[in-house]
């Protein structure tokens, strides 16, 4: 059995970036591509070299590095995470009145986009999926555990204290714009209990203009919210946008010193590249290409994350051959927006209730498959 | 529900809808006015029945009738 360097493992893991080609894109980690090694996937082996890192964790954005997984595992976590977490939004509309420009459909359908909030005990634990009823079956009724009930009730009127020469629509009348805020939330059975006041259900950004109105215009009309996947209708996702890169790397080969340097740093976003003076020792050592250039600057490599690599450096030709690009294939940087259901980081966490469920659910089935 | 069980709900006291069919009283509906909004200063215009068709307020012989009160339900897709 051979057993691979360190060096040789971590030049494996690193997909090739060039001016116009990427190269090794896919991994190698597995069993027989390797003659003579073994690379049989283990847990320990697994639990050994998996690493989570953190840069970032507000509640609607979390920033965070999952290391040592591989791309199947990190893509079903965004998948997952766009597709299959639950949330709430508001499915139908029951128009008594809309005599707004705006017609009946296209007012439902923007009042469906709005993503709103509330009570995260009552969102997740109190509130059931409501069950579509298919052809020919029976509603399965509208209760306080799979309905929430939003109204929405405004008519512009001329506003009588308005300056003479005004000409601002907001000012002249009452009510020209309608705002998510102008949602109400009305509280069925036990519903109270767990969105009661800041657990209520309201919108996560309260200035989102729904429709404009003219003194005599009015809408009128109730909604009932549904718990929703992405899958079904893109209003259900919890995120607004959950995506992964791979971890660049940067590889300075050959000195790059002086005025190269600064055009070095100037080929990447701020922060990636640091300028550092050579010192007396580098520039003692021979063959280290520091020869006589004591005290002059240097590029150094600061922090690769942030690089977005565009490549630029590679345009030009007094850097050829002294710098390598490449992106760490089992290094995934996820990137987490919430829309306001979830906090950031439990929309990750839950994705991985989902994905552990679906294996189990797999095993079931494959053991009956063999039965 | 299919288009042809619906049965079209009528404001008023006596409904002309439905198992009452043959004893219509005609004199209750004419003392209801009906609503139109005026086309030149979308004022509503209360009318009866025989009335001139004219807005009150300006004068416009324009008038357009108001939007269903049934309420319509709609998917938020």
């Amino acid at each position: 059995m051979k057993h691979p360097s360190q060096a040789e493992i971590e030049r494996r893991k690193i997909v090739g970036i060039n001016a116009e080609t990427v190269t090794d894109n896919t991994t190698t980690d597995y069993p027989g591509h390797w003659p003579g090694e073994n690379h049989e996937w283990n847990i320990d082996t697994f639990r050994d070299n998996f690493q989570v890192e953190f840069h970032q964790n507000d509640p609607l954005l979390a920033s965070f590095s999952l290391i040592g997984v591989d791309a199947s595992i990190a893509n079903a976590f965004r998948r997952i995470m766009i597709a299959d977490v639950p949330s709430l939004a508001i499915e139908y509309v029951f128009m008594a009145n809309n005599t707004s420009v705006i017609q009946d459909e296209v007012l439902a359908h923007r009042l469906g986009l709005i993503p709103f909030k509330g009570g995260r005990e009552g969102l997740h634990k109190f509130l059931k999926w409501y069950k579509k009823p298919a052809d020919g079956d029976e509603d399965p009724g509208n209760f306080d555990y799979n309905t929430i009930r939003m109204e929405l009730n405004v008519e512009c009127t001329h506003n009588e204290n308005a300056a003479e020469d005004e000409e601002d629509p907001n000012k002249l009348y009452h009510h020209a714009n309608v705002y998510a805020s102008d949602i109400k939330f009305d509280p069925i059975g036990r519903q109270s209990q767990y969105f009661s006041g800041e657990n209520a259900i309201t919108p996560v950004n309260p200035d989102i203009l729904i429709a404009k109105l003219r003194p005599g215009q009015a809408i009128e009309c109730s909604m009932h919210m549904h718990k929703g996947a992405g899958s079904d209708h893109a209003k259900f996702s919890p995120v607004a946008t959950a995506s992964y890169r791979l971890m660049p790397t940067i590889d300075i080969l050959q000195p790059i010193l002086g005025a190269d340097a600064e055009k070095f740093s100037k080929c990447f976003p701020r922060g990636v590249i640091g300028l550092e003076k050579v010192t007396r020792r580098e520039a003692a050592q021979k063959g280290s290409g520091y020869e006589g250039h004591e005290g002059e600057l240097k590029a150094v490599v600061k922090d690769p994350m942030r690089d977005t690599v565009s490549r630029e450096c590679l345009r030009h030709a007094e850097f050829k051959d002294k710098v390598k690009l490449g992106r760490r294939r089992d290094h995934f940087i996820y990137s987490i927006e919430s829309a306001g259901q979830w906090e950031s980081d439990a929309i990750f966490l839950e994705s991985i209730a989902h994905l552990k469920e679906k294996c189990r659910k797999l095993e079931g089935q494959i053991v009956t498959m063999v039965r | 529900m299919s288009r042809e069980q619906y049965q079209v709900p009528t404001g008023g006291k006596d409904s002309f809808g439905g198992a009452s069919g043959g004893g219509t009283n005609f004199a209750a509906e004419v003392h209801a006015p009906i609503f139109y909004t005026c086309g030149d200063c979308a004022v509503r215009v209360p009318l009866e029945k025989g009335a001139p068709i004219r807005c009150q307020k300006c004068g416009a012989r324009v008038l357009y009738k108001e939007r269903t009160k049934r309420m319509v339900q709609f998917e938020a897709r």
